[in-house]
């Protein structure tokens, strides 16, 4: 099978300062990744430059295309690029404001995002946008209500539908439970999971939460300065970790 | 006849390194082969390792050396996707403890098994209630996340979510503890079928009785367990 996205060997620095170096993983149709580590251990950044957002200094991202197979995104034009992160990808940002259009209607919030891949039936736009407010547990009489009226788990699932309503086959999610409370947490996983299972997503997930990756994530990756030092099963790196780091992180969670 | 699941020379150590990166060799040279309709169970005294090594064939422990073959697939060598694709279609695990994500009806959480290996849905969910009203889960609490649910219950649920798949190959993890006579006894009975149907089972029983009825052999964990300095 052929990988959905292959990195190799991404490497980014902030002038003297490593951002992240030397990252490379296969990742294949459905599956989820997490990436985790403690605050400035680069998995942002990294997160970042596979989705486009930051430049890389070195390295590739082969994205499997619908069209023309394996194609390196960083080598591609604009243009090109803009269209991938349009229709087959999604970015799930941890504050839901910059991911949404904080002065438009919910409604609009998602069906923008059809109109930008090319439907044009105001309908059919409105019919599914109704259609993924109620996939994620918004009421349908709160459509043409702007996203400021709604709470912070609200927020977060509606930019969700934004990201997911145009059939993406690759999700990045930058701490998409970050700054919820925990009952709001776990309806958003809930939501997450059935979503992947359903819609035959791959996503990688960077988080600091280690419960969130336990239940979403198939794979881990574990980042320290930069650098991934540990990769493996998701529950096998939890129960049995190898790397020092990768002990102490798992060990200095409070236990419940 | 050729094993289902086949242990070779397989042994493991901890590094602990953030304790002074002391190590502890806990396996050394086990041996263990399972055929398609056998159960065997594993003894051997508290910290003998039954528990890791049970761990180690289904890819939640790293194996040190050795072979570990489950179905063909060596464990102890292969690729994440490759340990997930074996534990969705052909190794199933009854651990003692129920995770899930809350707010998952126990129903569904049964039927996931079934769902992940692309089983029609309410196929999946019949199959899922079957299993409950054999283990006597009282059927107002079908649709309620199992989070909330007592210890016995949740342990019932672990198990109707173990034996939905008809895996071929079984681990299970003290199943039959802290339960009652009559759903000890579906237990037993869903062991036997398992076996019937041609599952290779390793088991941990520390009720004897049970492990007398079901298992077929016994294999002593501490023969593996490496003598340790005093």
């Amino acid at each position: 099978m052929t990988p959905l996205l292959s990195v190799r060997d991404v490497s980014k620095s902030y002038g003297q300062r490593i951002g992240c170096t030397e990252a490379s993983f296969d990742l294949y149709p459905g599956e989820v990744m997490g990436i985790v580590g403690e605050s400035g251990s680069g998995k942002s950044t990294l997160l970042n430059c596979l989705a486009g957002h930051l430049e890389p200094d070195r390295g590739e991202v082969i994205f499997d295309t619908r069209s023309d197979g394996p194609r390196d995104t960083l080598r591609m034009s604009e243009p090109e690029r803009r269209m991938l992160a349009r229709t087959d990808w999604a970015f799930v940002h941890q504050n839901p404001r910059d991911g949404l259009r904080m002065a438009v209607s919910a409604g609009g919030n998602v069906g923008e995002r059809l109109m930008a891949v090319g439907a044009r039936h105001y309908g059919k736009i409105r019919d599914g946008a109704i259609d993924w407010l109620g996939r994620v547990e918004i009421d349908e009489s709160r459509i043409d209500d702007r996203p400021r009226a709604f709470s912070g788990g609200m927020q977060q699932r509606l930019q969700i539908a934004r990201n997911l309503v145009t059939g993406p086959r690759l999700v990045f999610m930058d701490e998409p439970t970050g700054g919820l409370d925990v009952s709001v947490q776990a309806r958003l996983l809930d939501l997450l999971r059935g979503l992947v299972r359903e819609m035959g997503l791959s996503a990688i997930i960077v988080t600091h939460d280690l419960a969130v990756v336990r239940l979403l994530a198939d794979r881990l990756m574990v980042m320290k300065s930069g650098r991934v030092v540990e990769t493996g099963l998701t529950d096998q790196v939890l129960d049995d970790p190898q790397h020092p780091y990768t002990q102490l992180l798992v060990s200095s969670v409070l236990q419940v | 006849m050729q094993a289902m699941i086949d242990l070779r020379n397989v042994s493991k150590s901890f590094t602990l390194h953030n304790q002074g990166g002391a190590t502890i060799e806990v396996m050394r040279g086990a041996q263990v082969s399972v055929a398609p309709g056998e159960c065997v169970a594993l003894t051997g005294n508290s910290g003998a390792g039954k528990s890791t090594l049970m761990r180690m064939i289904y890819g939640n422990y790293l194996t040190g050396s050795g072979q570990i073959l489950v179905g063909g697939v060596d464990v102890a060598a292969a690729e994440p996707r490759d340990i997930l694709a074996l534990r969705r279609e052909t190794l199933g695990y009854v651990s003692q403890f129920l995770r899930v994500v809350p707010r998952v009806p126990t129903r569904e959480v049964v039927a996931e098994p079934l769902l992940a290996v692309g089983r029609d849905r309410d196929e999946a969910l019949d199959k899922a209630e079957e299993l409950l009203a054999r283990l006597n889960i009282p059927e107002a609490l079908w649709a309620l996340s199992p989070t909330t649910f007592s210890g016995g219950e949740q342990q019932r649920v672990n198990i109707a979510r173990g034996f939905a798949h008809p895996y071929p190959a079984l681990l299970l993890d003290e199943p039959t503890a802290s339960l009652d006579a009559t759903n000890r006894a579906t237990v037993l009975a869903l062991i036997d079928e398992a076996k019937a149907r041609g599952a290779a089972i390793i088991g941990i029983f520390h009720d004897e009785d049970a492990r007398a009825r079901v298992a077929d052999r016994e294999v002593d964990v501490s023969a593996f367990t490496p003598a340790r300095e005093a």
